[in-house]
């Protein structure tokens, strides 16, 4: 066993599921996430909460479900434009899996000031 | 047609083995492996197991003709050699639907795994699979709730599931295991589980149990804000004191509960899972005796089929085995049953001990879980072998960690998160393991000291129940 001045305090944290323990990802890797989402045939979708509304299960959408998006440029425009609009907001992106009526990914691309 | 009554003893072939049946859609087929006693014809093997599983009996009587035992009679239609062994064979029979009550795995266990397994004529029996029709299927309710619902009441996506086993399995108090609890969940795990022989023993009734863990449970959600749950082990001595238990599970305010169904029998687990339905609960299944009834290659009911019957019965978790833990199972033949738990049509594949096509239907699927020896070396290849929809569970593996149960549960959180980012990137996991987890390690303290506790444990020794190859 550690000794006891070697021994990490492990502090909770609050974090925001999928990808949460992770560090914040560089843009290329969040190009990559989406590019992993579009590939899998999914429906990109974006919502956004204030983080003091965040555990709820319902966020705000933000426009509709990009159907049939495969352009991953037009994904990330509207991330940023989502962001632009709600600064103190969390934006997520998911991909909507229309045959296991479930979310194939769902992460946090920008974590909200508020 | 009327025929003449001629009491005595006929030959089991003679009505019970037709290789000119073409099975129906509404059969129930079973592949069972044979070994006869030596010197029975193969041919009468397979009809007496067709027969005593079904209608037959050792001796003709006359009430047989007083129904028409050409529809009711289990018919043994195909026989097939064991790649690899001479001494077995299989036979594959079909079962007309009417056999069966609806609804009911009881029964057909009843039947198909009867007093046929203690037949004299045969030195072993096993059980290999059994394609329900999807007629049948449809009179079962299944998973009370099922992968899908499960993800989204727990708002876990696009990940596998992350839990663990509280230890010491037995001798805590209440207010200890409500401890441990709440540092696996504050560390980053989803789910908690009580051990499957925590029932309520005189060190910790099961009150007091609930009443710890619940508190644990919505400190760590409050603290995290993400959704946590910990398996409530209902299993009891009678049906009355189970409902009781999962009703003060519910009152808690408590997302899942847990049952034995094998230990705690068929009828239980089918009650338990529809009372899940009606007050919205998951429930987790545990295995316990599974390995007497499945291990023997020779003897005894395949795994595949228990979990087929599970989902029938109704789960939304069943333990499946590791394939890399310390526990037996053999790689393709746990894939095999793995879809059986989560898909809606599972082909034919021999290569994974898959002997029938099954349509499930709109049934919804379970969450299988691995759990059993396992540690973050493991992470890369539990995600590639068990896919997103699964729930890995590392007991010793969180709570063993040098730095406690929290710091080990953040080790593998970050392990997990790093294994779906990097597949997500086209990374190849099982070759890549150990670059993967050590970019994730920079970031971590937590999963480096667990890398460095646990770098020299393996568990290889050989599967005893293996696929039949040649």
């Amino acid at each position: 066993m550690a000794s006891m001045y070697e021994m990490g305090d492990y502090q909770t944290a609050h974090t925001l599921e999928t990808f949460g323990f992770l560090p914040p990802m560089t843009q290329d890797e969040i190009h990559e996430q989406i590019v992993y989402l579009l590939a899998q045939g999914w429906t990109p979708a974006i919502e956004h909460e204030h983080p003091s509304k965040a555990t709820n299960h319902y966020w705000t959408m933000w426009k509709l479900p990009f159907f049939g998006e495969t352009n991953l440029g037009n994904v990330i425009n509207e991330l940023e434009a989502c962001h632009r609009a709600y600064p103190d907001h969390h934006v997520r992106l998911l991909g909507y899996d229309n045959y296991t009526q479930s979310q194939g990914l769902a992460f946090v691309v920008f974590e909200g000031r508020g | 047609m009327s025929a003449n009554y001629q009491a005595g003893v006929k030959e089991y072939r003679e009505m019970y083995w037709t290789p000119d049946y073409v099975p129906l859609d509404t059969d129930l087929l079973a592949c069972f492996k044979c070994t006869g006693q030596p010197g029975v014809p193969r041919e009468e093997v397979a009809a007496a197991v067709a027969a005593e599983s079904s209608t037959g009996t050792w001796s003709t009587v006359w009430s047989e003709l007083l129904t028409d035992l050409e529809y009711y009679k289990g018919r043994a239609y195909r026989i097939e050699d064991v790649p690899g062994d001479s001494e077995s064979f299989y036979a594959f029979v079909a079962y007309p639907i009417d056999l069966f009550e609806e609804g009911s795995i009881v029964n057909v266990l009843t039947s198909l795994v009867g007093n046929v397994f203690g037949f004299k004529a045969l030195k072993h029996l096993r059980l290999e699979d059994i394609r329900f029709p999807i007629a049948y299927i449809k009179t079962c309710m299944g998973p009370p709730n099922g992968i899908q619902v499960e993800r989204d009441r727990l708002n876990k996506y696009g990940r596998p599931l992350l839990g663990c086993t509280i230890k010491p399995k037995l001798g805590l108090s209440a207010k200890n295991y409500g401890r441990a609890v709440y540092e696996c969940l504050r560390g980053g795990l989803d789910l908690t589980k009580d051990d499957e022989n925590v029932n309520s023993q005189p060190f910790m009734r099961w009150q007091n149990r609930f009443e710890f863990v619940a508190e644990a449970v919505l400190k760590a959600q409050d603290e995290t804000g993400e959704r946590k749950g910990h398996y409530l082990n209902v299993t009891a001595p009678d049906a009355e004191q189970m409902f009781e238990r999962a009703e003060f599970a519910k009152e808690l305010g408590m997302p899942i509960i847990m049952h034995d169904f094998l230990t705690g029998g068929f009828t239980a687990n089918t009650s338990l899972a529809k009372w899940c339905r009606k007050n919205s609960m998951l429930l987790h299944i545990h295995r316990a005796m599974h390995a007497v009834i499945d291990r023997h290659p020779k003897h005894g009911i395949h795994f595949r089929v228990l979990a087929k019957c599970l989902r029938l019965s109704g789960g939304d978790h069943l333990h499946s085995g590791t394939v890399v833990g310390k526990l037996e199972g053999d790689r393709a033949s746990t894939l095999g049953f793995v879809d059986q738990l989560r898909e809606s049509f599972v082909p034919e594949d021999r290569s994974r001990g898959v002997f029938f096509d099954q349509d499930w239907g709109s049934m919804p699927g379970v969450f299988p879980v691995a759990s059993g020896g396992i540690h973050v070396w493991h992470m890369p290849a539990l995600v590639t072998i068990f896919g997103d929809d699964s729930c890995l569970q590392f007991g010793g593996g969180t709570q063993g960690h040098p730095w406690g149960n929290a710091a080990g549960a953040a080790a593998n959180r970050v392990a997990l998160e790093a294994c779906v980012k990097a597949r997500n990137q086209g990374r190849e996991l099982e070759k890549e393991a150990r670059d993967i987890l050590t970019e994730a390690a920079a970031n971590s303290p937590e999963l480096a000291m667990a890398m460095d506790t646990w770098k020299e444990i393996k568990f290889e020794f050989e599967t005893v129940d293996k696929l039949d190859v040649a």
